[in-house]
């Protein structure tokens, strides 16, 4: 009753929320940009509420989510573009063919422990890359046959990717109206299962292995579940991305993008939901500045120091600098200082009690302060 | 070519990239022994020993002299580097779980690939250096051996012996042994832990910054990133050994290099990585404890 409770409420909230977005839409207050940078949020939480389930409620940390990512959107670009299917059975087989993807890479991997568990999910991580971008090459040493082409489009790329809209100035509010509703329905999924007694058995897991072995759970079928359920979110989060970029390109899917939602699940908490939804909202808008508004700002500032410090260098050229490496500098630094300081991210295992929140007259609001 | 000259030629290529890999190996393995994290930025280190090296040799050109300095700098900076990075990064973590040591790992990594990219003189651009052919190319029969790769591969064959040596036979060997066997009691014995850990950091850097400047000149284009894919494969390279395992890390550098070789002389040499990757799973499906390492069973 309670989970049920919560679910609805959860579906009003969202759906208000829905609502006084596009409103600002419609008032033209909420510019394109601004849209875009939203169905990014979207996608990059939803990747990383993936990751969070396998890696903060069930405890085994994957390193290779970009790659299934790729598997998700190059299913959907494929099928989009070269099958011509609809969109929405395309984004579905997307979330299925990376859901498949994981059950077949978990059945053998997740035998092993912690780090090897980290290193082989790193590794096919890259063998998903490097196979869509020398797929041509693969096909040819596999069939034999030297004139083969395979669909990827290899290091060129997946391009003319068919979009949420025809018209391609609407596609931003086109992908929002699907990326919402689905980013909403995953985030409760992944709640409602980690409150069922499959989602304590994962956290048992995580807690410690060889007393939930002892307290009957079955460890490779749970982490096999838990596993292909994160497969196919993050098929799904790809799938999702496919049509909104409109091109795909391997180096888009390496390591350093696993690595953004890793850091994503860390600072908002590794088994926090609600932390997973405010940092990846939160980091996407961060790097999103750190790349437009703060890189010219660094400029102006070089120039501006050069012009009042050191007047004669200007003769031999102008200083720039630039500052897109810096968002990484920083969540690098992230990384390093909540560890050090902080190791359970913003949230920690809790949640913002929400729920609580909102069913809890005006009147008696004062107890739920700490 | 014919079949067999094509496979010596290869297996040349092989050895002598195995034997940086099993370097930056050597490294990985030796950390991972002592306080069983996977340092991610250990490739980050290769990188920055490269760079040193670029720029001596950019200021100084190419002699032997030059080229003395370069292996110097390269060692002094490296060491420096990992020192500082344990002692900041990883000492607190110590006590910490191991995934968190793992991520920290990975955010010391990011840091040191971006950072230089904000100084201006290192900047986000490629850098790369003519080399000059420092030798006459040998030939024997149809394959053709280029000194460098084998000079390549004889200093790493001497780095690793010294190391064999100095993990075996001196009194801070005997410390790294006994802390990586038991941290605890080696504390109890009256070993410095932290200096013996520190030890073990600047050796495994040392050879990483050696290694950086071998792969810099046999692999001339340098950008902040370079140290990953050495780096990965290197790790790859470990854990086909043995992880742990000294004799191990040289034996699954030496291996990778050739099958990477063998693979980009016989199918192609886009296919490298997926070979490399697909090794690494094979043996943690087949053997996780790799091939000379040895298998510990967790107690409760």
């Amino acid at each position: 009753m309670k989970n049920l409770r919560s679910t609805l409420l959860i579906f009003v909230v969202a759906a208000l929320g829905f609502g006084a977005l596009q409103a600002l839409i419609v008032a033209e207050i909420l510019d394109d940009y601004t849209l875009q940078i939203l169905c990014v949020a979207g996608i990059n939480v939803l990747m990383a509420l993936s990751l969070n389930l396998i890696s903060g409620f069930t405890g085994q940390l994957a390193l290779g989510h970009a790659g299934f990512m790729a598997v998700g959107a190059y299913t959907t670009g494929v099928l989009l573009v070269h099958a011509h299917w609809l969109l929405f059975p395309a984004l579905v087989a997307g979330g299925l063919m990376t859901a498949l993807f994981g059950l077949l890479i978990g059945i053998p991997t997740l035998r092993l422990r912690g780090d090897y568990l980290a290193i082989v999910t790193l590794g096919f991580g890259e063998i998903i890359r490097v196979a869509i971008n020398n797929f041509d090459e693969i096909l040819r040493w596999a069939f034999n046959s030297p004139d083969m082409v395979g669909w990827t489009g290899g290091p060129t790329g997946l391009s003319g990717i068919p979009g949420y809209a025809t018209n391609i100035m609407v596609n931003n509010p086109a992908a929002f109206l699907w990326i919402y509703p689905i980013v909403v329905l995953s985030v409760v999924l992944v709640m409602n299962l980690i409150r069922s007694s499959h989602g304590r058995a994962l956290v048992a897991i995580r807690e410690d292995e060889i007393s939930a072995q002892a307290m009957g759970i079955n460890l490779f079928g749970m982490k096999l579940t838990s596993f292909t359920i994160s497969a196919f979110l993050a098929g799904l989060g790809g799938a999702l991305y496919a049509p909104f970029i409109g091109y795909l390109s391997p180096p888009g899917f390496d390591f350093l993008r696993s690595v953004f939602f890793v850091i994503i699940v860390v600072l908002g908490g590794m088994g926090s939901i609600t932390g997973t939804v405010i940092a990846g909202i939160g980091l996407t808008f961060l790097q999103e500045f750190l790349r437009t508004s703060a890189k010219d700002a660094g400029n102006g500032l070089v120039v501006l120091i050069q012009q009042n410090l050191f007047p004669s260098t200007i003769s031999a050229g102008a200083w720039s600098v630039d500052l897109v490496p810096l968002s990484q500098v920083l969540f690098g630094l992230i990384l390093i200082l909540l560890m050090i300081f902080r190791p359970g991210g913003l949230m920690g295992t809790r949640e913002l009690p929400l729920t609580r929140w909102l069913t809890t007259p005006w009147w008696r609001k004062k107890e739920l302060l700490p | 070519m014919d079949i067999v000259s094509l496979f010596f030629q290869q297996l040349i290529n092989g050895l002598s990239k195995g034997g940086i890999y099993a370097l930056i190996a050597l490294g990985y393995t030796m950390v991972y022994g002592i306080i069983k994290l996977i340092n991610f930025a250990h490739g980050d280190i290769l990188m920055v020993g490269a760079y040193i090296a670029y720029f001596v040799f950019a200021a100084w050109g190419f002699t032997p002299g030059s080229i003395f300095v370069a292996v110097l700098f390269a060692v002094a900076g490296s060491v420096l580097l990992g020192i500082s990075i344990e002692a900041t990064c990883y000492r607190p973590m110590r006590s910490a779980p191991r995934i968190n040591a793992l991520i920290t790992a990975i955010g010391v990594s990011i840091f040191l690939e971006n950072f230089p990219r904000l100084i201006p003189a290192i900047g986000p651009n490629y850098r790369d250096l003519t080399v000059p052919k420092l030798f006459e190319t040998i030939h024997i029969g149809e394959v053709s051996i280029d000194p460098l790769k084998l000079l390549t591969l004889v200093v790493s064959l001497v780095l690793m012996t010294l190391l064999i040596l100095i993990v075996d036979y001196s009194k801070a060997g005997k410390a790294m042994r006994a802390v990586s066997f038991d941290m605890g009691a080696s504390a109890l014995m009256g070993i410095s832990v932290n200096r013996t850990v520190s030890f073990t950091f600047a050796l495994g850097s040392a050879l990483a910054g050696i290694g950086g400047v071998l792969y810099m000149l046999n692999f001339p284009l340098l950008d902040t990133y370079m140290g990953i894919m050495p780096g990965l494969k290197a790790f790859v390279a470990a854990v086909l050994g043995g992880i742990g395992s000294i004799p191990g890390a040289i034996l699954g550098g030496l291996i990778l290099g050739i099958a990477e070789a063998l693979t980009a002389g016989f199918i192609s040499s886009k296919l490298m990585d997926i070979v490399v990757f697909g090794i690494l799973i094979l043996i943690l499906l087949l053997k996780p404890s790799g091939l000379l390492g040895v298998h510990r069973k967790e107690k409760v």
